[in-house]
Parts: C-alpha cells; sequence; structure tokens
C-alpha cells in the first residue's frame, strides 16, 4: 500500500511539509528537526480538538438516545433538538469552584484526569480512518498498531487509582479498588479476541489488518466479537460493569471529591471511550473503512462506527449494573473460557484451510471462499455454545455470598 | 522502523527520555511516600518503552506498556495499598558505595558480553552487500522484525519460550497453594 503524503494527514506528510516550509522560509539544515517537532504538535492539537468536539456532540446523543429508551425526553432545550446542551454543560463545570479536598494528595489529585484523558487520545493515532484516497492512519508505520492500543488501554486502570486514592475518601477508593480488579481481569478476555483476529490478519498493523479483511471478521468468527465487545464494554466500565461508579452504592465512586474543571476532564475521557472503541472493533471486526465503491471509505467507517456506538448504546440503556462477583466470575469463567476456545477454533481452521491450499497470495490471510466457509462452520458452533450456556449454565442461580468486611474498610484514612 | 530519521530529533528524544527515566528512578527510592514511589516506577518504566521505541524495538516498546505499565505495576499499588504508615513508609536510602560500584562493573561487563556477542545486522541481512543494500536490507528487517521473532520463539529458542511458561505456571499454583484454605 502506498503512502500518499500529500494528500493525507499523516505524521510523514506533514514531516514532510512543514520541511519543506522551513526550507522555504530559509533556515538551513539544522532546524530540519523543527518539522518533526511540528508535525507532532499539529498532530496532538487535531486528534485533541475533534475529539472533544465529537465526545461533546455524542454526549448530546447518548442523553437523547437513553432518554428515548426510557421514555422521557433528554436536554431539548438549548439550541435546535438541544444539540447546545454539551456546551452549556461544559460552560457550567468550568465556572464552578475546582475544590480540592485538604487531606489530598493533590499533585497526583491533579494529574489524575489527565492520566485518564491521555491513553484514551492516543489510541485515535493508530486507527486508520480511511480517506477518500488511501487507508492511511495519522501514524500510520506503526507496526505494532493494535498492540499499541492494548498497552495504552491498560493506563487506564493506573489513572483510575491515582484519581481514587488521592481523593483519601472512602467510597473512592473502593471504587477504584473494584475498577483496578475489574479492568485488569478483563484485560486478558480482550487481548484474547484480539489474538483471533491476529491469527487471521498475520499482522499487528492496522491498515494490514483493514487490508486482510476481504470477509470481514464479525462474519468469520462471531465469538470472538463478542468475547471483545463484552469485555471492551467491561474496559470502559459503562452500565452493567460500571462498579467504578454505582452510583447507588458508592456516590459515583472514583469522583466523588472532584468539581469544576477536573470533573470535567474525567467525564470527557469517560464519554471519549465508547468512541475509541468503536473506532477499534470497527477496525477489528467490522472491515474498517471497506465498503461499496459508490462511497468513500471514510464514510463507511463513520457508519460502521456509529452503529457499533448505538450497539453500545443498547447495552448501556436497557442492562442493570451486575454485582462485583457476578463480574469477576462472567470474566474469569465465561469470557476467558470462550477466548481460548475460540483461539483453538480459529489457529485449528487456519491450520487446516492452509492445508488445502485456501492462503490468499499475500503468504499470511486466507482467500474469501476459504473465510467464508470458516465463518459458517463457526457461527454453527457460536450459536450452539450460546444456547448450550443458556440452556444449562445459565440455569445455575448465582447465589449471594456472604458479605464479609473487606479488609480496606479503615485502611490509611485518618479518623478524623 | 523508528519514526523519524531526523538525527537531531532522534538525539532529542532520547535526551527528554532518558533524564526522565533516571530522575524518575531516583525518585522511586528516594520519595518517603510509597504511592507517590510507585507512580514514579510506572513513569521509569513508560521512559523505558519509550527508549525501547527510540531502538526501533516497537513490539518490546508495546509489551513493556502492556506487562510491566498496565499489569505488574498494578500489582505493586495493590500490595502497597495493603502497608501501613504508606505516606511515610518508604524507609530512607543512602547512596552506599561499595554495593553501587558492584553493581556497575556487573552491569557494564554484562553490557560488554552482549553487545559482543549479538549479530546487531541480524540473520536476514547477509555480510557481502554493500552500504546501500545493507540498509535497505536493514529497513526491511526492522518492518519484519515482529514475524521474525514470532518464528525464532517456535523454532530456535522454543526450549526457553516453554520453559518461561513452564516457570509462570509453577509461581501461579505456588500462589494458590499458599492462600489456599486448609
Amino acid at each position: 500500500m502506498a503512502p500518499t503524503p500529500a494528500l493525507f494527514i499523516s505524521f510523514e506528510s506533514l514531516q514532510i511539509f512543514f520541511a519543506g516550509l522551513i526550507e522555504l522560509i530559509g533556515f538551513g539544515e539544522s532546524f530540519k528537526w523543527l518539522a518533526t517537532l511540528l508535525a507532532g504538535i499539529s498532530i496532538s492539537f487535531l486528534i485533541i480538538n475533534v475529539m472533544v468536539m465529537a465526545t461533546a456532540f455524542y454526549t448530546w446523543f447518548e442523553r437523547r438516545m437513553i432518554a428515548r429508551f426510557q421514555v422521557r425526553r433528554g436536554p431539548n432545550r438549548n439550541g435546535p433538538f438541544g444539540m447546545l446542551q454539551p456546551f452549556a454543560d461544559v460552560l457550567k463545570l468550568i465556572m464552578k469552584e475546582d475544590t480540592i479536598p485538604d487531606e489530598a494528595d493533590k499533585p497526583v489529585f491533579t494529574l489524575a484526569p489527565i492520566a485518564l484523558l491521555a491513553p484514551t487520545l492516543m489510541i485515535m493515532i493508530v486507527i486508520p480512518f480511511g480517506t477518500f484516497i488511501d487507508d492511511q492512519a495519522f501514524l500510520s508505520n506503526l507496526n505494532i498498531g493494535i498492540l499499541f492500543i492494548v498497552g495504552v488501554t491498560s493506563v487506564n486502570s493506573i489513572a483510575i487509582f491515582m484519581a481514587g486514592w488521592a481523593s483519601r475518601n472512602k467510597y473512592a477508593i473502593l471504587g477504584s479498588m473494584r475498577g483496578a480488579a475489574m479492568l485488569i481481569s478483563y484485560e486478558i478476555p480482550m487481548a484474547l479476541g484480539i489474538t483471533s483476529v491476529l491469527i487471521l490478519s498475520g499482522s499487528l498493523a492496522m491498515t494490514e489488518i483493514v487490508s486482510s479483511q476481504s470477509v470481514w471478521f464479525i462474519l468469520v468468527m462471531p465469538m470472538g466479537f463478542f468475547v471483545f465487545m463484552a469485555a471492551s464494554t467491561a474496559e470502559m466500565s459503562r452500565t452493567p460493569f460500571d462498579q467504578i461508579e454505582a452510583e447507588s452504592e458508592l456516590g459515583s465512586g472514583y469522583n466523588t471529591e472532584y468539581s469544576g474543571i477536573k470533573f470535567a476532564v474525567l467525564f470527557l475521557a469517560e464519554f471519549m471511550a465508547p468512541l475509541v472503541t468503536a473506532a477499534v472493533v470497527t477496525t477489528l471486526f467490522l472491515g474498517g473503512s471497506r465498503g461499496f465503491d459508490f462511497l468513500p471509505g471514510g464514510i463507511w467507517f463513520a457508519l460502521k462506527m456509529f452503529i457499533i456506538i448505538f450497539v453500545l448504546l443498547w447495552f448501556r440503556s436497557t442492562w442493570p449494573r451486575l454485582r462485583i462477583d457476578q463480574i469477576m466470575g462472567f470474566a474469569w469463567k465465561t469470557l476467558f473460557g470462550l477466548g481460548l476456545f475460540n483461539i483453538f477454533l480459529v489457529a485449528l481452521e487456519f491450520s487446516l484451510a492452509d492445508q488445502f491450499g485456501g492462503l490468499a497470495s499475500d503468504k499470511v490471510s486466507l482467500t474469501p471462499k476459504y473465510m467464508l466457509i470458516i465463518g459458517a462452520i463457526n457461527w454453527i458452533i457460536t450459536i450452539a455454545i450460546i444456547l448450550i450456556m443458556a440452556n444449562v449454565v445459565g440455569r445455575k442461580k448465582y447465589t449471594r455470598p456472604e458479605p464479609t468486611p473487606s479488609p480496606l474498610a479503615n485502611m490509611g484514612i485518618k479518623e478524623s | 522502523m523508528t519514526l523519524t530519521t531526523e538525527p537531531f530529533a532522534i538525539e532529542l528524544a532520547f535526551w527528554i527520555l532518558s533524564v526522565c527515566t533516571v530522575i524518575s528512578a531516583i525518585a522511586v527510592v528516594q520519595i518517603q511516600d510509597l504511592f507517590r514511589s510507585a507512580l514514579f516506577l510506572i513513569v521509569t518504566l513508560l521512559g523505558v518503552a519509550g527508549l525501547f521505541i527510540l531502538l526501533g524495538a516497537e513490539f518490546l516498546a508495546g509489551v513493556q506498556l502492556m506487562v510491566y505499565v498496565g499489569a505488574i505495576s498494578v500489582l505493586i499499588i495493590f500490595a502497597i495499598l495493603m502497608t501501613r504508615d504508606l505516606e511515610e513508609g518508604n524507609p530512607s536510602h543512602s547512596f552506599r558505595v561499595p554495593v553501587a560500584i558492584v553493581a556497575i562493573i556487573f552491569i557494564l561487563f554484562a553490557y560488554y558480553v552482549i553487545t559482543q556477542d549479538t549479530d546487531w545486522n541480524g540473520r536476514l541481512i547477509s555480510e557481502n552487500l554493500d552500504a546501500e543494500q545493507q540498509k535497505v536490507a536493514a529497513t526491511v528487517f526492522f518492518k519484519e522484525s515482529i514475524p521474525y521473532l514470532a518464528k525464532m520463539l517456535l523454532t530456535d529458542f522454543v526450549l526457553a519460550f516453554e520453559m518461561v511458561s513452564v516457570l509462570l505456571l509453577a509461581a501461579a499454583l505456588g500462589a494458590l497453594a499458599l492462600v489456599r484454605d486448609r
């Protein structure tokens, strides 16, 4: 895939652009490093602004949609259909007093929202959005793509720990302890879901994953898709898995003590997560920007992303919150097993297809015909497993465990 | 493949990363607050991940992020939160010169052995290419380093790979045996 630097904004093309600009002004060779710096700054500026605006409209969309699901009206006063509501909210939050608790660990308390926002934004640089010309990501030559995403996502749990611990609040610490336990557990099924994609794509780079999907991977391995969707919903800690916040139990958990602009940044990170997750799912399972020719790739990407966002919203607005033991049980007893089984299945089918000569010309991915055969087998197996689990395992009721006082109950907090 | 070939930019990034890494490594042992010292440990690990990227070892950088920053440091924080006197818990360390000298000699020795033994050009690049061809071959080598690594792990170094798995399994079983109700 030849890069087209002149027509799409990527790190390389911006570097070339700024190098040309510097030469034009007449600074000479010794200032060429400025081009790299300026390219980095412009990409950061672009991503931050686009994502913040997108998140603002997404919050409006989410509130309106959840209102529809729950038969109420939602925000409808500011602007047409209430579309200016997010701006009103942001203005309100900025003007509020920014309080920091007396006992709090102040530097850590201040850094926590940034540490939560930064990884979410960083994921966006490796997503190949698809342009009108070619399939490029902002950092298109990063050939660890998906590994970068998994690595960067795992920083979230530390940020939540920072927020909870620095607040010196029992509810906050409880929320972040639960959250860290949950996030660490769900990283494993998420990685397993990704691994099954990698078997078929044969590359870690996001652009290669997209180009290997001559048949969308959701059609080839539905089980991997389900595992990944469930795990990434938990990674975002949204409603079926929102033990981190749990308003009715913990008084909104790790962000109890936050107010003003810091609260706004925490919430920005939280509402940005569905957008980022939808982009990752689109790239991994829905063929990224691949589509039919009458629309450009970028529009296909946006459409698929929108569908995933809507499905995530549907999860959020219809399912009640699970208890923490149910959540951990779901991760380790169900998703972990399904993920491993899916990898085994896909690897077996891949090597069998290889035996029958199903490799495509690039020697790493399969031809569409074999992909469809594998897909048919996998759909049957997945539906069978879901039926078996619903009828046999699902009958067994979870018994509520006897509550025991947590060892964290009074730990580390000075009694006043 | 590094992100840029501009020497000064690489130099700048190297110095920023290494200064951050060293300062936060010193902070890990010198700061009184155990929680903050764990956070500085995370900064150190992030800095090392950045250095890996500068060296063209992107896979190592990703694994460093996933395993050390994402998992092990969270476990360290979990363990730290269980201790008492968290805010003054880190005992003050004075610089111990003899230990430091022994450690430095050991590290330099290991460094010397590794740099002498390693095939830096990679097995894909043969000796009898001219400079331009070697440059092209090196670019291909870095781009293909992940499949190459996977192939090596499952062919030449499969014994070491499996031994590590057995070791981890033994550690997991040992942990289970320790916490099990008798």
